[in-house]
Order: C-alpha cells, then structure tokens, then sequence
C-alpha cells in the first residue's frame, strides 16, 4: 500500500484534478484519473527531497484556509484604499523580520504562499542565522502587530497541521 | 448556446456585479503600478488583480455557466487553485532578485559596507 499510493491524499487530488478538467464521470476518465494519480506520485518521488506531507489535522487547515480567505479579501481592499487614496511617498514600506518557529518544509511552503497571496506582504527570504523570515509590508504600522498577527494566525495553525509535537518539546 | 439574455435576472445581477468588482479591482491593481514609485511598494499593485480581481471573475464565470448549462460547471476553481500556488512563488522571485541586485549596487557604492543589512 504504502509502496504504491506514497501519498493517498495527492493521488486523490490528482483523480479529482482530472475529473474537474475533463468536466464529466464517465467510468474512462475515473480509469485515466486513477492511473494518472497512482503514477504521478510514484514518477515524481526523487524530485521530493523531503517527502510527501503529511496533514495531521485536516480540520485545522481548513480553518486555516477560510481564515486566510477572509484575510486576503480585506486586505485586498485596503490595499486597493491605498493605491487609489494616499500618495506613494506617505505609504510606510518597510522590511520587517519575523522569528520563526516552523520548521517543517511543507509547512514553510504553505505560509509562505499564504503570505504572499495575501496583497500587502510579499515574502523576501528565511536569513539563514536564527531562522528568521525577511519580510516585505506595503503600509507598516505596527511592526509588533505584524509579528504577532503572523505568529499567532498562521503559524501556530501550520505547525499543528504539520509537524509532530515532540515528545519532549525539544522544538528549538 | 444562446447568449447572455438568456440569463435570468436573479443570476444575471450578481454575475454583472461580479464582473464589475473583479473589473474594478484589476483596473486598480494596474493603476497601483502605475502609480506607486519604488519597486518595493509596486510588487503589491497587482497582487489585488491577482487575488480579489481574478477571483471574482472566476466566481462570476462559475455562476454563469452553471445558470446556462443547468449543471454545475465549478473547473473554474482549478484556475484559482494554479494561480494561487504558482502566483506567490512569481512574486518571491522577483522580490529577491531586487533584493540580491539592491544589496549588490550597495556593495559596489560603498565596499566597506557589509552586505546583509537591508
């Protein structure tokens, strides 16, 4: 089982994937879907350094994903506030640096997907001493905040989703 | 396939609607990229296109071609799902590349400043 389906989850994506482009549930597409989901994993394993992720807790990244819904839609109109209303040169651009926790690959590419889905921050790099994240904010106000906010909002949900807790909270 | 007034209203106001905003909000994404003056602020103008603009048209195309064909027509959400894994990985590109030729024209106006603060 675990030889041939590494990953059920993105197998079953992959079948849903090809159903939704085909648009219908003819029994020949539910065969092409089936093969292209059991290969495809299969195919592209060397170039998954890390493994396929593994999702904990599924629940929890939905709630991840609607809150980040939610948070892209409003930050779309503020954004939008700012470009229509205020002059370039008062608009607060500004580096900003956020310690992290999260070390999980997967998780790291979630967020920072996330983060840069969401208009107004775009994601620089992790600086490589005390793993910290570099990034970009259209309208600083509070540095604090941003902090706080990315910490408690996005990253606490990934590292559930993601990574095991650590019999004896050795997370560093 | 008829066309669009075939639709009926209660369909055909939020499509418009929809169609409207997404309009909007792309129009105004481009603008911010007109408009704002350093690079770094203008990376953010059309991340609005990208996110609200193309969601809303996606939704509103959706709405439509269910309402037409009777049936659920929903492989729009496949486009947003590519636009939304693929659309960041662009933007941190792009945003590194001006960082590492930012941090290099610095080095190269001052040698004795070390590289790294930014």
């Amino acid at each position: 089982m675990r030889r041939w389906l590494p990953s059920p989850l993105l197998s079953a994506s992959l079948l849903l994937m090809w159903l939704m482009l085909n648009q219908s549930l003819e029994p020949a597409h539910w065969l092409l879907g089936g093969a292209l989901g059991v290969l495809a994993p299969l195919l592209s394993q060397p170039l998954q350094p890390h493994g396929h992720a593994r999702i904990r807790r599924p629940l929890a990244l939905f709630r991840l994903l609607w809150m980040a819904a939610i948070e892209i839609v409003r930050s779309c109109f503020n954004v939008t506030q700012i470009i229509l209303l205020r002059r370039s040169a008062d608009v607060n651009s500004q580096f900003i640096r956020v310690p992290l926790d999260l070390k999980s690959p997967h998780g790291l590419a979630l967020l920072s997907c996330l983060i840069n889905s969401t208009p107004g921050t775009v994601w620089v790099e992790i600086l490589p001493d005390g793993h910290e994240l570099l990034l970009h904010v259209f309208d600083l106000h509070d540095e604090a905040w941003w902090v706080h906010t990315i910490k408690t909002r996005y990253e606490q949900p990934i590292i559930e989703v993601f990574e095991t807790p650590e019999p004896g909270g050795g997370r560093t | 396939m008829s066309g669009a007034e075939s639709l009926p209203w209660w369909a055909a106001i939020p499509v418009a609607l929809l169609l409207v905003l997404g309009g909007i909000v792309t129009l105004v994404g481009t603008l911010g990229l007109a408009r704002l003056q350093s690079f770094y602020q203008r990376i953010h103008g059309p991340a609005i296109s990208i996110a609200l603009g193309a969601g809303c048209i996606l939704l509103a195309s959706m709405l439509y071609f269910t309402v037409m064909q009777s049936r659920l027509v929903i492989h729009e959400l496949l486009i947003s799902v590519f636009v939304l894994m693929t659309a960041p990985v662009v933007s941190m590109l792009i945003m590194r590349a001006a960082v590492y030729r930012d941090l290099r024209a610095a080095r190269e106006m001052d040698p004795g400043n070390d590289a790294g603060n930014s």
